[in-house]
């Protein structure tokens, strides 16, 4: 698009206005703007995330992206990377570390598959 | 490890059990403001607390060797590719004032899907990675007790695997992170939404790291074709990633807007930056400012880049920067070299020391070009929101290329940055979370169903798996090398004579480059001077020859040219004949020696030379000259013929003549101590006096060759000559 500067035409609206008001319309008008990319922000993930909740729960970066990778595979990232983790360990009463790395040589995956419910 | 300010920082040492190094703090340090400080009999306002160790600036020997410290925290950008060698410049930029190092990263990084382990080299910047990060700390660490003052590290948290580096830089103690989702979308093209979602876990996580952000709008303006028509929509960036951090939870005082004064001389530099600094300053109020300088205007010269970015300080000296950044003068012309990030700390400094108090003695008005202008920004600012709120909000207007326009908002070119909503790198990578979506642990952002596993966990998820890395380091894993062939001991092998004997080698960059530059006039036009100053520089046995600057002395008359090129040998330390220090006498001795002996001399400046001041900084009183210890001094002035100089020391019986010699061409100051001697042998006094000739052109070596008894050149002082003719004199006496 391209328009020539109009800005005194636009501003009329504005013209009045104290400097304080000014910033209080500034700052109104951001947070508008910034409320439905923190509601989207809410309610996603994405494997960047989940492999940043593997390394706070102790695995290395490159045993982090192996699960991920494993958890798109098996269509359960919405249930959160770090849960399935959790699910393997507390079902089968081991480490978190050791489910983990039990994953990602295979292990496990039928009976997570089976308690989130999800059919293959 | 604890280092000695006269020996090398010992990387193999460093990396020495680094497997279990955590670093010593977390979080952001300002430096502390002390508002009465006295040095040197100078009150200052705005100077923080002095560090123990540091380099001066160079004047500062005429003032007892003060280094006042500004207040801003001031950043130095460093990454060469190598980190190993990167360190060494960190400590030297430490010293000369830098308490903000930032590292670059390696041209790529951006794109790369996960965490980079290693110390692979990197181009452009370094590959950040667990253990380069870790050593780097480790060694600021070590380098913040040096100098006295603790020194906040950063770096990146963005591109498509932002939150994986957010939570190394959250257990590596890193101090400062860039971190603006809108920065992957225009200048990275990595997808929109892939972008805000992450960037809301990074910035959580920075959050609870205590990591001070600063945002990406100052590309914008590096970008931008007509750099300063961008300036209602960096308002708009600043704001978006500010609101957004504020709405995920990171505390206002966290959060730093990179600033830059949009344009630069010959435009009218301070009629649009000024308005634009002080209109940004009053929106943002509540958080702080990291004043950048301007990059977009620069060329080779790095006297021209240095004047810009004084012009900058200035500007944040009218208005104001919690952290007053760098740029070195050589960054239009290569990636920065050591000297000139020393270069850019000491200008910073300087500038800001020097402009001390000045805003007690001045004031921004308050009507006028600079208030309509400042309105007139603000306004043009609220429009560009209200246009995009209209259009759908911001993915519908980054895919209208809203931003990066050449237009000044509302003017619009049509050549602003698009991008797809649907598109870019990451594309469909972002996932819905499931209502029983869950992760257990600390500074997760967003929906996470704690409570389906234990009610009294919703406010510490990492409490479900006994703590996580945040608050248990010990589960973090640390990977040393993935690489085998490209790593920091493959390089430290490359380069061990320069650590452990005693070669060296001209360096730029890296230990052992052999970088050097050369810097000459050639009496041509600028094409003919470009191409043969390549040639001079092979005839001078350089390889790599590359002209790095070239300046219009005159069309015809002549070009300025700098070349770059490396040399292709060492040197040996220990070989090397080195004459001894001059030494002094304390000022007791030489008092004590003229009151039982006494000292005349007679002095002036010789030939056709009219220069005085170096002569009188070493006989006057007021200059601690040597009068102060009683030396009787018969000083007759300048352009004085040698036969008179003569004729007064013996008129006068004086035990020496001092001549000064200033004027060094066709090498005449050497002509003239040649002269004096033999002109003394004639008249029969050369065994009865002392002949001293000093001068800024003058060495002592050259100067004694010519018969004369002792030749000091530039940095003299008065203890210095007063030393040596106690000395000659009591030789003299001796028979000798």
């Amino acid at each position: 698009m391209t328009r020539k500067d109009d800005y005194e035409a636009r501003r009329k609206h504005l013209a009045n206005m104290s400097d304080d008001e000014l910033k209080q319309r500034f700052w109104d008008l951001t947070n508008q703007v910034v409320k439905p990319l923190i509601d989207l922000a809410q309610t996603q993930t994405s494997p960047a995330i989940e492999r940043s909740v593997l390394l706070r729960m102790g695995f290395s970066s490159l045993e982090a992206k192996a699960l991920v990778d494993k958890v798109l595979d098996y269509g359960l990232i919405g249930k959160g990377a770090g849960h399935v983790v959790y699910k393997a360990a507390k079902m089968h009463n081991v480490s978190i570390r050791e489910a983990g790395l039990s994953l990602i040589e295979g292990k496990y995956w039928e009976e997570i598959l089976n308690s989130f419910g999800v059919v293959k | 490890m604890k280092l000695k300010p006269n020996e090398k920082l010992n990387i193999r040492e460093l990396m020495k059990d680094i497997e279990n190094y955590r670093p010593k703090r977390r979080g952001w340090v300002w430096r502390k403001h002390e508002p009465k400080l006295n040095l040197n009999g100078y009150d200052y306002t705005e100077l923080s607390t002095p560090l123990q160790n540091s380099v001066p600036l160079p004047a500062a020997k005429y003032f007892n060797n003060i280094d006042p410290q500004p207040l801003p925290v001031i950043t130095t950008e460093i990454a060469s590719g190598r980190f190993e060698d990167d360190i060494r410049r960190m400590r030297m930029a430490a010293w000369h004032g830098a308490d903000h190092i930032m590292v670059i990263r390696t041209a790529g990084q951006s794109h790369f899907d996960g965490l980079i382990e290693g110390t692979p080299q990197g181009v452009g910047g370094v590959p950040v990675t667990r253990k380069q990060v870790r050593l780097q700390r480790k060694a600021l660490d070590i380098i913040e007790e040096e100098v006295g003052r603790p020194i906040n590290y950063h770096s990146y948290v963005s591109g498509v695997a932002g939150p994986d580096i957010a939570v190394m830089f959250a257990e590596e103690g890193v101090n400062g992170a860039h971190q603006d989702p809108q920065y992957n979308v225009l200048y990275r093209n990595i997808n929109m939404v892939r972008s805000f979602v992450d960037a809301a876990e990074s910035k959580k996580i920075m959050s609870w790291a205590d990591i001070l952000q600063i945002d990406g709008a100052h590309n914008a303006n590096a970008t931008a074709k007509d750099a300063w028509k961008v300036m209602p929509e960096l308002f708009v960036q600043h704001a978006i990633n500010c609101a957004f951090s504020v709405q995920v939870g990171m505390k206002k005082e966290q959060i730093a807007l990179s600033t830059v004064p949009p344009t630069a001389a010959p435009a009218p530099d301070l009629k649009i930056n000024l308005p634009y600094a002080v209109a940004l300053r009053e929106f943002f109020s509540e958080y702080k400012m990291r004043a950048q300088m301007n990059t977009k205007y620069m060329e080779s010269s790095t006297r021209e880049a240095t004047v810009t970015h004084v012009l900058n300080l200035l500007i944040s000296k009218l208005t104001s920067a919690d952290i007053q950044s760098t740029i070195t003068p050589d960054e239009g012309r290569n990636v920065p070299w050591h000297m000139y990030n020393i270069e850019a700390c000491d200008t910073a400094k300087q500038a800001l020391v020097g402009m001390d108090g000045l805003m007690e003695m001045l004031e921004l008005k308050n009507d006028g070009y600079l208030r309509d202008k400042v309105r007139e920004l603000k306004e043009r600012a609220i429009l560009f929101l209200e246009e995009m709120l209209e259009n759908g909000g911001y993915f519908n207007a980054v895919e209208k290329g809203y931003f990066i326009d050449s237009g000044i908002y509302p003017e619009r070119n049509g050549d602003g940055i698009s991008r797809k909503i649907a598109g870019g790198v990451g594309v469909n990578t972002v996932y819905p979370r499931d209502n029983d979506y869950f992760a257990p642990v600390t500074a997760h952002f967003g929906n996470n169903n704690v409570a389906q596993y234990d009610e009294k966990a919703v406010n510490n998820p990492a409490s479900l798996i006994a703590g996580c890395t945040f608050e248990k380091p010990e589960k973090i894993i640390y990977i040393d090398e993935l690489d085998q062939s490209d790593n920091v001991y493959k390089r430290l092998e490359e380069t061990e004579k320069y650590r452990s004997t005693s070669l060296v080698k001209p360096e730029v960059e890296w230990l052992g480059d052999g970088t050097v530059t050369v810097d000459f006039v050639l009496p041509t036009d600028i094409r003919h001077a470009e191409f043969a100053g390549i040639e001079i520089g092979k005839k001078m046995n350089l390889l790599d020859v590359e002209v790095i600057h070239k300046e219009v002395l005159h069309m015809a008359e002549g070009t300025r040219i700098q070349l770059k090129g490396k040399v292709p040998f060492e040197i040996d330390l220990d070989k090397l004949v080195i004459p001894e220090e001059p030494k002094t006498l304390s000022d007791d001795e030489i008092s004590a020696f003229v009151k039982n002996n006494g000292m005349k001399i007679v002095s002036g400046t010789v030939g056709e030379d009219e220069h005085s001041v170096g002569m009188r900084e070493i006989i006057d009183i007021k200059h601690g000259g040597i009068e102060k210890y009683g030396i009787e001094c018969i000083y007759l002035g300048t352009s004085v013929p040698i036969d008179k100089l003569i004729d007064a020391a013996i008129e006068a019986n004086a035990d020496a003549i001092l001549a000064s010699t200033i004027i060094s061409h066709d090498d005449i100051h050497y002509k003239n101590m040649k002269k004096l001697h033999e002109v003394a042998i004639e008249k029969g006094i050369r065994d009865k006096v002392i002949i001293i000739c000093g001068g800024t052109q003058v060495s002592p070596e050259t100067a004694k060759k010519q018969g004369i008894d002792a030749g000091f050149g530039r940095g003299t002082k008065g203890e210095h000559v007063a030393s040596f003719l106690v000395e000659r004199k009591q030789e003299i006496m001796h028979g000798n």
